[in-house]
């Protein structure tokens, strides 16, 4: 230390005496820097606190009353009082032909949808992109873009008037092959197709949007050397365009499967009737009719917090999955 | 793109082969829509039959007649408007102020808000409890519950906030200069500069309103509120066992399908009048929301 005979340093006391001083100054300050920032910034919380009630009001207090799928819940006790039952619901649940069946075939039905669905936007804007004629072009986009904004009951209406068994369009078009009139919406084996056809009539041409804005990023020295090199437009669709796009399409693919519990079940609410229930019952309809319909709400409660703990993994995990993918990729 | 003048014969069949493709997707995705129109134009004897494929048989608007003398129609029409108006303005008056806050660098906290608003995008709590907590706020059968329950959408928040962001701050100085505060940098500088953020959002809000379904048939009961969407179900499926309405139907000039085709060309019509607007915003929109969480 110090070889200075008359050096007294700071006694024990002394030197807690300062710590502890030193950090209720460093907390006071700390203190009157918040204090000094609300003053100064206050309109900035004021101008955010409406939407965090919102949230707080709406969707996490909801949150809170997710407790009920461990618990007994009845109206008159409330969400606090009822009492708790464990992990008894979920184990009903898995006892449960209907909500395995329900599961089973969210799973079928999406992996349907991303199997059939998911090519058509890809090679809808492949093609868009091939058009030369732009007035062509505005034309139809501005065609295959407007049944993403009709709504599903309107949807669900032109496809229950189509397919009716009497007077709908497709059994009169069969019945001029001989065939006779079936009536499609109460056959199990026909709701799926059904149902994964109408969605990709509806979504389809707009999804396409992503990729067509993938392809305006290409750049266009590519093609000029290609064109050099006498390449046909095919073969540039097929070695420029496709390679360029594919980090956007294997981002959107891992999105889809990361969304694979999330099927549009206001379609199928729409759609499906007790006849067709085998093919067509997803979990968010189970749900509807256990809890909304039926009044159990601890049980379809505790359906509803599997579905979304499953289906939050899932996401977060395709979220991870391809940020790590879009950072490594060339875009 | 590519030069022009240097196409082979392969390039041009591919070029035709390729409009062809398209039209054919163009034309299937129209088709319905032409159907339905017919449907609702022609004489309820040939929809019965099924003879209607693709223009008016026996032409006739009795079905439209019949749809707009119903007092439940304009009930409903009427609703609409109120959930879509009224619930467009509460989701720019909790979206835009919200937003501008989360876009400010000097927000104490701010990452921490806006993991509070990304996180109801990756988990909601379902159906069941946001229906109680619904029914516990008071909220059921009420013009309100609907419009404010579902006023705020974390999607929204986040593309107008990452409009708000590119906003370069060399704007707002010389507002800072006269001394402007939050409220008058956000009303005077950024939301005169960001109406195309704007409009998509409004657009968003409008589109999920008018066509919103699902939480209407749940939350509301009495007929006097319910919009046009739920009495569209109500006519599309009730229609075809209501007794009243098949004893009205032996001597009519409309039948079951024509009447529900003429109610779908009616709540379809609005939304083509604003289609323009759609298609002009909502594809900027969709790319805009995914540039970053």
């Amino acid at each position: 230390m110090t070889n200075d005979p008359n050096f007294s340093g700071p006694t024990t006391e002394q030197l807690v005496f300062d710590a502890t001083e030193s950090q209720r100054r460093r907390k006071r300050t700390r203190i009157q820097k918040v204090g000094d920032h609300l003053k100064r910034e206050w309109q900035l919380y004021a101008l955010l606190l409406p939407t965090i009630i919102w949230l707080m009001v709406f969707l996490y207090k909801p949150m809170y009353g997710l407790q009920i799928a461990f618990k007994d819940y009845s109206v008159f006790r409330g969400i606090a009082g009822s009492p708790w039952v464990g992990l008894e619901h979920f184990h009903t649940l898995f006892e449960n032909d209907q909500f395995l069946r329900a599961l089973r075939n969210t799973i079928i039905m999406s992996a349907y949808g991303l199997l059939f669905g998911f090519p058509v936007p890809i090679l809808l804007a492949l093609m868009f992109n091939e058009v030369l004629n732009q007035t062509f072009k505005k034309s139809a986009q501005t065609i295959v873009y407007l049944p993403h904004f009709i709504s599903s009951v309107i949807i669900a209406g032109i496809v229950m008037t189509a397919f009716s068994p009497s007077a709908g369009i497709v059994n009169t078009i069969i019945g001029w092959f001989g065939i006779e009139p079936i009536y499609f919406l109460t056959k199990p084996e026909w709701f799926r197709p059904i149902f994964i056809g109408t969605g990709i009539w509806q979504e389809a041409g707009f999804q396409s949007i992503v990729y067509l804005a993938a392809i305006a990023g290409v750049s266009p020295t590519l093609y000029e050397s290609a064109v050099v090199d006498g390449a046909s437009r095919w073969q540039m669709m097929w070695k420029i365009t496709v390679p360029s796009i594919l980090p956007t399409i294997i981002i959107m693919l891992i999105i889809r499967i990361g969304n694979i519990l999330e099927i549009s079940f206001e379609m199928i609410i729409l759609l499906y009737q007790p006849a067709t229930y085998e093919t067509a019952d997803v979990v968010n309809t189970f749900i509807y009719r256990q809890g909304l319909q039926g009044g159990q709400y601890d049980f379809a409660a505790a359906a509803g917090l599997f579905n979304a703990v499953v289906a939050f993994i899932l996401v977060m995990t395709a979220n991870t999955i391809s940020k790590r993918y879009s950072r490594t990729s060339l875009w | 793109m590519a030069n022009m003048n240097l196409y082979s014969r392969g390039d041009k069949l591919f070029v035709i082969v390729n409009m062809v493709l398209i039209t054919l997707f163009a034309i299937s995705t129209l088709y319905p829509f032409i159907y339905i129109t017919s449907l609702s134009l022609s004489s309820g004897f040939e929809a019965r039959a099924g003879n209607i494929v693709l223009t008016p048989i026996d032409f006739t608007i009795e079905a439209y007649k019949r749809v707009l003398i119903e007092p439940q129609f304009w009930t409903s029409y009427k609703n609409t408007f109120i959930y879509t108006i009224g619930g467009t303005l509460m989701s720019l008056a909790f979206i835009i102020p919200g937003a501008y806050a989360l876009s400010r660098p000097q927000l104490f906290g701010r990452r921490f808000w806006n993991l509070v608003v990304a996180f109801t995008m990756w988990f909601n709590a379902g159906l069941i409890p946001f229906f109680l907590n619904m029914r516990d706020l008071g909220l059921l059968d009420s013009y309100f519950g609907i419009i404010i329950g579902f006023a705020v959408n974390g999607f929204n928040i986040i593309l107008l906030r990452n409009f708000f962001e590119g906003i370069p701050q060399s704007f707002e100085e010389a507002a800072r200069m006269d001394g402007a505060n939050e409220f008058q940098v956000l009303w005077k500088v950024y939301m005169p500069l960001s109406k195309p953020a704007i409009a998509t959002v409004s657009l968003f809000c409008i589109v999920s309103r008018w066509n919103g379904f699902f939480w209407a048939m749940v939350l509301l009961q009495d007929e006097d509120k319910i919009p046009l969407q739920v009495y569209l179900r109500h006519v599309i499926t009730e229609l075809t066992d209501d007794e009243s309405f098949g004893a009205e139907l032996i001597n009519a000039p409309y039948s079951v399908e024509t009447v529900s085709a003429a109610i779908i060309v009616c709540s379809i019509i609005p939304i083509l009048l604003i289609y323009p607007f759609l298609q002009k915003y909502f594809s900027k929109g969709i790319l805009l929301g995914g540039v970053k969480e």
